[in-house]
Order: structure tokens, then C-alpha cells, then sequence
């Protein structure tokens, strides 16, 4: 079943065209990946379905709805919801706490109310409290909950990140290169954090450098090259594709893996 | 009973009972302390800006709007200046979401800038305000607060018929009180974290689903409120209000409050506005020399204590975490 569908998306910067009438569907439950080259616009493309740049033209429909052009914060609650490189979490809250807040499309209470302190506003604290520890506890963070999110190391950091994006309990998660930097130890530990999260009925739409992760964990692939997409297949699709490795060709060799 | 509970109740009783009790009779420390307790409470209301990663120089210019509201009601309507209080609060609070609206997707530099401008263009305002505003002239002999009888008991007596300076000193210390419990309520309770989550990533925030600017919107003009409120006690106390009655070095003042007594706490900016309000009456007997003192001691307060006076003694559990620069 399509859960998403994205039909001739385009941002124009001046006169460069970042994404140019790119067009896929997102099938529900599936890891979708986009790959391409430096400057591709893989993660223009990434901004533009999370309303975080405003597009030049184009549609995002979700599960049947028209989301384009809503607010950012309404396209979380939608249920799309993106994932940021390492830095971007709440660095002087406890990870705990990151994980808590992350919780508030599901807040109950007024802003009156939580200022009151009424009995919502205090069963919505009691519910994110549980609700975090189970999310730090899957992915492998309640050791660490307590401890101030800027001190805590590269790994960690990741899997906080997508902390905070469960807890607002996403249909369909966007991941923002959640691979860079990453030694295989912790790269395998990450694949199998998202395919944990796939499992849970999630959509994932996943924006990589890594191919290797890509290949084990896409169950397709789009490839874009100069904004444009130039293929959309399985993982065995692409790496036989003429169009992508000629994209490819000139950089790294090996940078596909095969 | 905790330790901070103990400290705000001893607190409590040194401002409310004590102070008055032995100052009664002195017009000078009185008019001081009830000077220092307004601008503590302006100086909250900068605070909350702070408190979404902004850093407010406009604050004059609510000051201003509540100034000249009941100005404006107490003189040409009439209003009982228990009713302008709160509608100088809801004026200031309504002019800063219309102008926060638009301005508080600046940040940094450019908000602290613009809102600069803002304490000079009301003093524009109200000096080319016409007969609403009497320009330069200003509005002259608001009357003192009357009395508020409820069924014919009388709750609050008239304050020409009392001290006049000690009921002032009252109504400052309570207004205090008030403004300083309800911002440590926004400050712990889940409100605050959102306006901290705001400070620390926009982005981020917008990502998990907060509506970033309504509650940006909703802490500006929570500030803006409490510039209204003291803006209207001034023009009360001082029974005069003019264009420049609040300008451009009081926002700087209010800022400064904020930032020497310390950012991360919600009574840094009271500490701040006590320390150094009353510190710069007692360098009085400096005469010339007590601007330059007192730049100095700021500056040196300001490289010994970055993080504000407060971190002396209060390391432990700051209510905010202070990287707004």
C-alpha cells in the first residue's frame, strides 16, 4: 500500500535547480533510501517533504492527504517525522528529558493547564515518563538517561536522536544520514536499530552516504543525481544500473560496494 | 520543607513584613526598594525572552504602552486604576504578540537590534501621539490608587488617606511576589521546558511538533506583560507619564538586570535589579564619580561572573541553562 507519494517535487535556489520534478511513492513499512552523489539534493528533498524548506512546486500526499506546504510542526503531526545529524538534539536537557519533551503532540493539557498544573497536565507527565524510559530502554539508553545530552558520545548521540523522533510516534520516519562517522560496530548496531523500528509497522525513508548500510537495509532505492532522480529500484536494481554508475563513476570506485 | 522553599519563605517574610515594618517612616529607602522591587518585576518579563533564546531590548516600549493605558483611562475615562492595572498588562501583552508575530523569526544580533528600535519608535509614538498623548507634554495629575470596596467592606483603602509611600512599597512587593511565582511555575512546569527546547533548537522543536511560533509568540507577550503592569505603576507612583519616561538605557538596564544576576535562574534578574539598583544609590556620595564606579564594578561582575551573581552561591540546580549569546 502506497503511504506516500511525492509527484514532480522541485526547489529552485536562483537559478540552480537543487530538485528538479522529482516524483516516487513510499510503499507502507518499507525502507526506502535515497542515494546520490555530493549535492544531489538528497537532503533538499529530505527538507522539502518535512516542510522545512518551502518548495518551488510540486505535491506530498500522506496517506491520502495533501501535506504540502502545511507547517513544519504540522507535518509532524501528521506523523512524519525527521531525524536530524548528530548535533541537533537539546543539548542541555538530560537524555531523559530530550526524549520526554519530544513526547508533546501527545500533551493534553492547555497551556493554562500546565501552568495549573491540573490533573491532564499531570497524567500526560507520568505517561512520557513511562513512555521514554520503554524508547531509551529499546534503544539500548537507559544507562546513560540521566546524564546531560551534550556529553554523551557519538553513538549515544545517534540513537538519542531517533529517540526523540519515536517518541512523537511517527508513521513514517525520515533519516537523516544516520550512518556518518559511525565505526561498523556501531553501524551494525544502528542497522538493526532500524530495521527494529521498520518492524513496528514504521514507513523509513533514509537519506545515506553509507552504502553498505543502504544496501543491507533498503528494500528499495532512489538515486538522484543533480536534483533529478535518474533510478528507483531494489538494491540489486541499482547496483546494476547504467545511469547510476555512471553517476558514480569519477568519485570512489567502490563507493556502491560492488 | 526544602532548602529553596525555606529560602523563599524567609524571603517572603523580609519583603512583606519586615522591610516595611522597620522603613516605615523612610520615604527615601522606601521609594528605593519599591523602585528595585518594579524593576525586578519588568526585568521577569525580559527574563522570559531570554528564556526562548532572545535577547530583548524593547522592553521600554511596553512599558510605554501599559505607561500611557492608564494614563490614558485613569485621566480622560475615569477608570478605577484597579481595573488599569490589568488592562495596561493585556494592552503591552497585545501590541507585543502583534509586533512579536513578525519580529521573532529574528534571532541573535537582529532580534536584539530590532527590538532596540522598538524602545525608541514608541518614544516616537508617543511624542507625535497627538491629543491622545499630549506629546511632550505629557499626561500630568493621574490620580492616586482609590479605594476598592467589595459589599461595602473595604478591601483596599484609598492610598491618599494612607502612608503613601509604604502602600506603594506594598503594592510593589505583592506584585512582585506574584510576578516571581508565576514565573518560576512557567519555569518548571512542562511550558518552561517547551520555551527551553525553543531556545536550545528551534528545528529540532518544530521536528517533535511544537508550533514554534506560538510559543515564542506566547512568551514575548507573557514579557510584554509584565512590562505593561510595571509601566502602569510607575505612571501611577509617579502620577505623571511622558514619551520619555521609559527609553532606550532603561531596556539596557532591564537587559543588564537579566544578565548580571544570571540567566539560569528565575530570581536572577530580581537579584540583578536589587543589587544593582541599590548598589548605584549607594555609590550616591560618589556624586561625579558614581557613573564610573559603577561601570566598573559591572564590567568586573560581568568578567568574574559570566554566568551572573547568582552562580556564587546556587551551582547546584540552575532552572535554565544560560547560551542565549
Amino acid at each position: 500500500m502506497i503511504v506516500m507519494e511525492v509527484r514532480d517535487l522541485t526547489k529552485r535556489f536562483g537559478g540552480l535547480v537543487a530538485v528538479d520534478h522529482v516524483t516516487f511513492q513510499a510503499n507502507e513499512g518499507e525502507v526506502l533510501s535515497i542515494i546520490g552523489p555530493n549535492g544531489a539534493g538528497k537532503s533538499t528533498l529530505f527538507k522539502l517533504i518535512t516542510s522545512f524548506l518551502p518548495r518551488t512546486a510540486g505535491r506530498v500526499i500522506f496517506q491520502g492527504e495533501d501535506i504540502t506546504g502545511l507547517s513544519a510542526h504540522l507535518v509532524a503531526r501528521k506523523g512524519v517525522v525527521r531525524t536530524f545529524q548528530e548535533t541537533t538534539i537539546f543539548k542541555e536537557m538530560s537524555a531523559l528529558e530530550n526524549v520526554v519533551i519530544a513526547h508533546h503532540l501527545r500533551g493534553r493539557a492547555t497551556s493554562v493547564g500546565l501552568f495549573l498544573n491540573t490533573r491532564v497536565a499531570r497524567q500526560d507527565e507520568a505517561a512520557f515518563r513511562d513512555s521514554a524510559d520503554e524508547i531509551l530502554d529499546y534503544l539500548g539508553l537507559s544507562r546513560v538517561k540521566q546524564e546531560e545530552a551534550r556529553h554523551l558520545p557519538h553513538g549515544h548521540l545517534r540513537a538519542l536522536g531517533i529517540a526523540i523522533a519515536m517518541a512523537c510516534d511517527p508513521k513514517m520516519l525520515l533519516l537523516d544520514e544516520p550512518f556518518s562517522g559511525m565505526n561498523p560496530e556501531e553501524t551494525d548496531r544502528m542497522v538493526e536499530m532500524v530495521r527494529g523500528i521498520r518492524d513496528r509497522g514504521v514507513t523509513i525513508l533514509l537519506v545515506e552516504h553509507d552504502m553498505r548500510a543502504v544496501m543491507r537495509l533498503s528494500d528499495r532505492i532512489i538515486v538522484l543525481n543533480f536534483g533529478r532522480k535518474i533510478a528507483d529500484g531494489t538494491p540489486r536494481e541499482i547496483q546494476n544500473d547504467e545511469a547510476v554508475i555512471e553517476a558514480y563513476i569519477g568519485r570512489e570506485d567502490d563507493e556502491l560496494g560492488i | 520543607m526544602s532548602l529553596r522553599v525555606a529560602a523563599a519563605l524567609v524571603g517572603l517574610a523580609l519583603h512583606l513584613v519586615v522591610v516595611p515594618f522597620v522603613f516605615r517612616e523612610s520615604r527615601y529607602l522606601l521609594g528605593v526598594l519599591t523602585t528595585a522591587s518594579v524593576l525586578s518585576l519588568i526585568s521577569l518579563g525580559v527574563w522570559l525572552t531570554f528564556a526562548i533564546g532572545r535577547i530583548n531590548i524593547g522592553q521600554a516600549a511596553f512599558a510605554l504602552v501599559g505607561g500611557y493605558t492608564t494614563a490614558i483611562l485613569s485621566v480622560k475615562l475615569g477608570v478605577s486604576f484597579w481595573l488599569c492595572l490589568p488592562a495596561s498588562g493585556l494592552a503591552a501583552a497585545l501590541v507585543g504578540a502583534v509586533i512579536g508575530w513578525p519580529i521573532l523569526r529574528l534571532k541573535g544580533v537582529y532580534f536584539a537590534m530590532i527590538t532596540l528600535t522598538l524602545s525608541e519608535a514608541a518614544r516616537l509614538a508617543a511624542l507625535n501621539g497627538g491629543t491622545i498623548t499630549q506629546g511632550a507634554t505629557g499626561i500630568l495629575n493621574i490620580p492616586l490608587p482609590g479605594e476598592v470596596t467589595v459589599a461595602g467592606v473595604v478591601l483596599v483603602p484609598a492610598f491618599r488617606a494612607l502612608n503613601v509611600h509604604l502602600a506603594f512599597y506594598y503594592l510593589a512587593a505583592i506584585l512582585l511576589v506574584l510576578g516571581l511565582f508565576t514565573v518560576t511555575r512557567i519555569a518548571s512546569c512542562r511550558l518552561g521546558w517547551i520555551f527551553r527546547s525553543l531556545r536550545q533548537d528551534e528545528a529540532l522543536a518544530a521536528s517533535i511538533g511544537v508550533n514554534v511560533a506560538k510559543y515564542r509568540v506566547l512568551a514575548f507577550a507573557l514579557g510584554c506583560f509584565f512590562a505593561g503592569i510595571a509601566g502602569a505603576f510607575f505612571t501611577v507612583s509617579q502620577q505623571s507619564i511622558y514619551p520619555s519616561s521609559f527609553g532606550v538605557p532603561d531596556s539596557v538596564y532591564f537587559m543588564l538586570y537579566c544578565f548580571l544576576g544570571g540567566l539560569s535562574y528565575v530570581s536572577g534578574p530580581v537579584v540583578g535589579a536589587f543589587v544593582l539598583f541599590l548598589g548605584f544609590e549607594l555609590l550616591h556620595g560618589l556624586r561625579e564619580y558614581q557613573m564610573l564606579t559603577y561601570a566598573a564594578i559591572m564590567i568586573t561582575v560581568m568578567l568574574w561572573l559570566p554566568n551572573g551573581l547568582l552562580s556564587l552561591r546556587l551551582p547546584a540546580r540552575p532552572d535554565m541553562k544560560a547560551d542565549t549569546a
